[in-house]
């Protein structure tokens, strides 16, 4: 089971309440498809600028592998307060600590479109069906 | 989808499995990247089982091959190989593929998401001539063992042939681990020197397991699809959908080498086109290198003084030349080495610059 202490988007981000802002990675499961368990495999991260204003579901940013690049989406709308900067030089943060040092974007919501994400329980179901 | 005779074995060996041109293939069993050095210092095996195979016999074999095919099949050696594209009137191609001459008979190795088109596209040609056409698929395994150890890793297993005796894009006949009369050629998508081999498929993983195990002192290891194309980019050998396709003609991709207009090769579909394309051509197939952060990806625009100019056909990062590469077609005016080039990702501009195709060649070294 992964962390209970979040929620979760159907496209493998997450979003943890930190005070007033929350607090976005992406999954262990984004990881894994990306990389294919090689953490060598993820070569960039795109991150968005600090004041950045998000619309929920808008796409903030980019993360690369060796094969393939996918989408950061924003689970959450707001306004990017923090970003990860130390991942530029240690991607591997992504693949060894997912829900702590691999964060990516700090967010200071604008709606409560956090409510709606999925629980822990809805994500594992969410990635255990056939996609 | 579709699953070579080895998917069990794939999965078995814990490869990250993908869809590709309709079979479920292993993209890698590591690292991409450690794949691809791997087959450029020592030797990969590769299950190629969803390559299309088609045998044509009887008296107009070669015919109807150089009708359908941009290579003058007549003209090939018994036991050589070369490289053609299947082309439309107009002289887009509809695939490349690698045509074999045998001594009664011509084996032809096309694209496994092609191989129903490309059969259909032959067949529906052949019409009033005396051909046997076989789609041998199915029936046969194909592997391919890449490297500079393939020679003396394939020979162990190799009793009555001398693989040394085998030049580049020929191929011979012998005994493969008991079986006999396997076809052997001296050819790849990989740039490195290395076999393929064709044998019947019920026998796929007993061959690969027994070469696996005669190859593991020389570093041979199986190696997925991704790092096959990263291997064949770095080389500037197309691919099909990519490199060539609608309004990518075999031309301007710079295979004049496949595209024969000799008068004794007579007309053939889609020579005509091509030979007004090879009068005027508009632009023409490159290579760019690019030392910024971001991997040269498909459909990424290319930017030229501000104007748009090409989009990326295939990119990858080069393990082999420690740089991202890349390949597109760019107007004649502009396609020269050298010409410094701008990569477009969504508004953010990286700049590249233009080269020569290949990137690395191992004659070259």
């Amino acid at each position: 089971m992964r962390p209970n202490d979040r929620k979760y988007s159907t496209s493998h981000e997450w979003a943890k309440k930190d005070g007033d802002t929350i607090v976005v990675g992406i999954t262990d499961f984004a990881i894994e498809e990306l990389s294919s368990g090689n953490t060598s495999d993820l070569v960039y991260c795109d991150l968005p600028d600090l004041g950045r204003i998000l619309e929920v579901g808008e796409t903030f940013g980019e993360i690369e592998s060796v094969k393939a690049v996918a989408d950061l989406n924003a689970p959450i709308g707001g306004e990017v307060v923090e970003v990860n900067s130390s991942l530029e030089e240690h991607l591997e943060k992504m693949a060894e600590d997912p829900w702590g040092a691999g964060w990516l974007v700090r967010i200071k919501p604008s709606g409560s479109e956090y409510d709606e994400l999925m629980d822990a329980e809805a994500y594992e179901k969410h990635i255990a069906a056939p996609h | 989808m579709k699953q070579t005779s080895l998917h069990d074995v794939h999965v078995r060996h814990g490869a990250k499995m993908v869809e590709f041109g309709g079979w479920h293939m292993p993209v890698q069993y590591g690292p991409i990247l450690d794949e691809a050095r791997r087959v450029r210092t020592q030797c990969g095996l590769f299950d190629l089982g969803h390559m299309g195979r088609f045998r044509f016999s009887g008296p107009d074999a070669v015919a109807l091959v150089d009708k359908v095919a941009s290579c003058f099949c007549a003209k090939i050696p018994i036991d050589s190989i070369r490289y053609g594209l299947l082309c439309k009137p107009d002289g887009n191609p509809i695939d490349d593929v690698l045509v074999y001459r045998g001594q009664d008979d011509v084996f032809m190795v096309v694209n496994a998401s092609n191989t129903e088109q490309d059969l259909a596209w032959i067949r529906a040609h052949a019409a009033g001539m005396d051909v046997t056409i076989e789609d041998q698929t199915n029936e046969l395994a194909m592997l391919a063992l890449q490297g500079p150890n393939s020679e003396v890793i394939l020979q162990r297993l190799v009793p009555d042939l001398d693989l040394s005796k085998v030049g580049y894009y020929k191929s011979g006949f012998g005994t493969l681990s008991g079986l006999s009369n396997v076809r052997m050629s001296r050819t790849g998508y990989t740039g490195e020197d290395g076999f393929e081999v064709y044998f019947p498929d019920d026998q796929s993983e007993r061959i690969w397991n027994e070469l696996l195990a005669a190859g593991e002192r020389d570093g041979l290891a199986p190696i997925g699809l991704g790092a096959r194309d990263t291997l064949r980019l770095e080389a500037g050998m197309p691919l099909f959908g990519h490199e060539l396709g609608e309004g990518k003609n075999p031309i301007e991709a710079g295979l004049n080498f496949a595209v024969s207009f000799h008068a004794e090769k007579g007309d053939w579909i889609g020579r005509s086109a091509l030979e007004r394309i090879k009068e005027h051509p508009q632009k023409r197939l490159v290579g760019l290198v690019t030392d910024g952060k971001r991997v040269p990806r498909e459909g990424y625009p290319i930017l030229h003084g501000g104007r748009e100019v090409g989009t990326v056909c295939s990119g990858a990062i080069s393990p082999t030349l420690d740089t991202y590469i890349g390949t597109c077609y760019l107007p004649l005016e502009i396609a020269q080495a050298g010409t410094p080039i701008e990569m477009d990702l969504r508004g953010k501009q990286q700049s590249a610059v233009v080269t020569e195709l290949p990137f690395y060649s191992r004659n070259k070294k």
